[in-house]
């Protein structure tokens, strides 16, 4: 086994949607807050970019860089913990997100993984993931979310 | 989705892949009392029901649990139930059940 797989989670939602919509719906603020409990991804969106996720007051959770752009098929974010001091000390994680349409639905997978082993990151992020893709899920397939607020 | 849970095999292959997430093949058949072939359809039958994704490291194929399903099935029906209750009660059924073991 590598050490990689020791931090590496891996989520895949069905989404009945289009790829275009999905891509919208991950990077433009506005419709990010309504699944993701308030918060949001700012960026300019192109390879190099720095990278933020930002809760609903504006106080900065994770930063980091557009590594890879190619819309509406994959993103890849360089991910750096800003707020928890013994999180931000493990370093970056990699985000891979990957689109892919087949029939009137798009496979979403999310590969998050840490080259620290057992990543204290990756075991932070893991929890919320599910959350956020259900609501992402319900809110492109019915117009609204499960949750506004996080539990 | 709930036929894949529905059987045992296919659950215990679940619980390794909670305990380590991220094995082979060969990993996932150690100690175990099936054959190769049948982890091999399960975890088909798992794929198939996106309770596991698959992803190509090198040459190995690894298998990571997808809780997201599973999630999907607990915002449905107890989304909107307080879940700092539930989490209270398993705790507490938990803790009185070990006091019996003791």
């Amino acid at each position: 086994m590598s050490d990689a797989a020791t931090s590496t989670f891996v989520y895949v939602t069905y989404i009945r949607t289009s790829a275009e919509k999905l891509w919208a719906a991950l990077t433009q603020p506005e419709f990010t807050r309504q699944y993701w409990f308030g918060m949001h991804m700012a960026s300019r969106w192109q390879a190099g970019a720095e990278w933020k996720l930002c809760f609903a007051d504006g106080r900065v959770a994770d930063i980091g860089e557009v590594l890879e752009i190619d819309p509406p098929r994959r993103l890849v974010l360089r991910w750096q913990n800003e707020f928890r001091p013994e999180v931000k000390a493990e370093g970056p994680a990699h985000c891979v997100f990957d689109l892919e349409p087949s029939g009137d639905v798009v496979k979403l997978t999310i590969t998050h993984s840490s080259g620290t082993p057992n990543s204290k990151l990756i075991s932070a992020v893991s929890g919320g993931w599910p959350k956020v893709l259900s609501n992402l899920k319900s809110l492109l397939e019915t117009g609204t979310p499960f949750a506004t607020e996080k539990f | 989705m709930f036929k894949a849970l529905a059987d045992a095999s296919r659950r215990s292959l679940l619980d390794r892949l909670h305990r380590r997430n991220g094995q082979t093949l060969n990993e996932l058949c150690t100690g175990l009392d099936m054959t190769r072939q049948a982890v091999t359809k399960h975890l088909a039958i798992l794929e198939h029901a996106n309770l596991i994704a698959v992803q190509r490291q090198g040459r190995e194929k690894l298998h990571f649990i997808n809780p997201v399903p599973i999630n999907d099935i607990a915002e449905r029906w107890i989304g909107k139930f307080q879940r700092s209750h539930l989490r209270a009660l398993s705790a507490l059924k938990k803790s009185l059940e070990e006091d019996d073991h003791e």
